[in-house]
């Protein structure tokens, strides 16, 4: 099971999980992010490519589940104005054995970053700038 | 041809998407986007480094050389921050 959302509503972990778990593994790994209150940002907005982003995380998806053995793959990454503390993204992985199903999901996790079409601007008191990666691409 | 500006870039430009007769002398991503920073002062200060800047043919992540004859669709973008 494949399934990759990008959406501007926020998403419940416990649904998400639950889909992954009734697959029929022996275990479930997911990782959830949040926007940080790095150096006073207040907020973030985040922007994407609408159509190349879902083809970009359905491909990491599925390269994901050529490489490890899986039963299931999921990506939810949230877009639009988000505040200090909301969840960003969920990636979640479920599979026969727990050794898989956490190297999948660190791996997405890293392919997040720099292998779909998504940025952010941070707010602060003195202005907005877009988030530069961190290592470039 | 529909070229597609995102963050930065498509605040320097200010739009988001442009419909572009495709010169003949444009073959590259590189080349588009040389003739593209011809356009206005906005596309100027978009393309004027060009280490910030990355592309997308058709949807799918592309270096400036690639080619955008058959291209339906490209885009300009600053480097990607996901997660």
């Amino acid at each position: 099971m494949i399934a990759v959302r990008v959406q501007r509503e926020p998403f419940s972990p416990e649904t998400l999980l639950g889909r992954l778990e009734a697959l029929g593994g022996g275990a479930v790994a997911s990782f959830i992010g949040l926007v940080r209150a790095d150096d006073g940002v207040t907020h973030l907005a985040l922007e994407h490519y609408p159509g190349m982003t879902e083809r970009a995380l359905d491909a990491m998806a599925q390269d994901a589940a050529a490489r490890w053995a899986l039963l299931g793959a999921t990506v939810v990454h949230r877009v639009g104005p988000l505040n200090v503390g909301e969840r960003i993204v969920f990636v979640g992985t479920a599979a026969p054995h727990r050794h898989d199903a956490l190297e999948a999901c660190a791996h997405l996790i890293e392919r997040l970053k720099t292998d779909a079409p998504f940025w952010k601007r941070e707010t602060r008191a003195t202005g907005e700038t877009w988030v530069e990666p961190s290592s470039p691409a | 041809m529909r070229v597609l500006y995102f963050a930065w870039v498509r605040e320097r430009v200010g739009a988001e998407t442009e419909e572009i007769a495709l010169p003949q002398s444009v073959r590259t991503v590189a080349d588009l986007a040389d003739w593209l920073a011809r356009r206005s002062p906005g596309h100027r200060a978009a393309f004027e480094d060009r280490n910030r800047l990355r592309a997308a043919v058709d949807q799918a992540f592309a270096p400036f050389d690639a080619s955008v004859a058959d291209a339906q669709e490209v885009a300009f973008f600053p480097p990607v921050t996901g997660g």
